[in-house]
């Protein structure tokens, strides 16, 4: 087994705080921006959590989860923009407390 | 042991400049906060022995998903009263924050590069080896990364068009 030079215990705590900023800016802010902007967050530390794995084992599987991360941030980051240009439209607001509605 | 205090560093960088990302009122000014903050990731990552991985990091989050950012608030500000705000975020107030903290980083990677050999890891994970598992174990999951992304194409060109066809 390769070790790391730095230990993984580390990196796997920084990564949680990371998360755990995240988590908490998704629910604490309510601009539809700043909810976005968590969500890269979250997927980032997940992905410093696979890249430390793999590198703590040697072996390229967390590289290959952080591309994959990557494309799944990128798809959603595309797609929600749209909707807060959307939503901006519709409701002349950005806080999603003003548009927590469904319609039907 | 200097990678160690290093990682350190660009991990405090990391959570500073996410916490005060996740706590500014201006969209922008959050938004330069949180490519400081991916900036630190991708130093993280090249400690760790993922350069590759770093240089990906930049590329496409701190560069392309970021910019994504930067159109859509520039969108929705849209108006006269967008140029005096704008020249009151460049405010020196306002930059010299994210300067320091990116400073700290050029600083460790320009500390890096004057070293020889590089972040002494034993074993980092060559881009080869990456691709050979992309396209060898995992092509299933590239092939639905592959459809992801045009679903994220199609649905994002769906609604952005709509947005912008009514607001002429």
């Amino acid at each position: 087994m390769q070790e790391l030079v730095v230990p993984l215990n580390h990196v796997l705590l920084v990564s949680t705080l990371l998360f755990c900023i995240g988590m908490l800016g998704l629910m604490i802010r309510r601009n539809i921006i700043f909810i976005l902007m968590s969500l890269e967050v979250m997927l980032n530390a997940s992905a410093l959590a696979f890249i430390a794995a793999g590198a703590h084992w040697g072996q390229p599987d967390g590289q290959v989860m952080f591309m994959l991360i990557l494309s799944v941030a990128a798809a959603e980051v595309a797609v929600g923009l749209g909707l807060v240009l959307q939503v901006q439209r519709r409701f002349k607001t950005l806080d999603m407390d003003d548009a927590d509605r469904m319609r039907g | 042991m200097l990678e160690v205090v290093l990682f350190y560093i660009a991990s405090a960088v990391a959570l500073l400049a996410t916490i005060l990302a996740m706590t500014r009122a201006n969209a922008i000014h959050a938004l330069i906060y949180l490519i400081i903050s991916l900036l630190a990731v991708a130093v993280i990552f090249f400690l760790i022995g993922a350069p590759f991985a770093a240089a990906l990091e930049i590329v496409i989050y701190a560069g392309a998903i970021m910019v994504l950012f930067v159109f859509v608030i520039m969108m929705l500000n849209l108006g006269e009263r967008g140029d005096a705000r704008e020249r009151q975020w460049l405010q020196p107030k306002i930059w010299f924050g994210p300067a320091i903290l990116s400073a700290v980083l050029l600083a460790e990677i320009v500390y890096l590069m004057g070293t020889v050999q590089g972040p002494a890891t034993v074993g980092i994970v060559t881009p080869k080896a990456v691709g050979l598992a992309l396209f060898g174990p995992y092509v299933v999951a590239v092939e639905l990364a592959a459809m992801l992304l045009l679903a994220g194409l199609v649905g994002s060109y769906h609604l952005g068009r709509r947005a912008l066809e009514r607001r002429h």
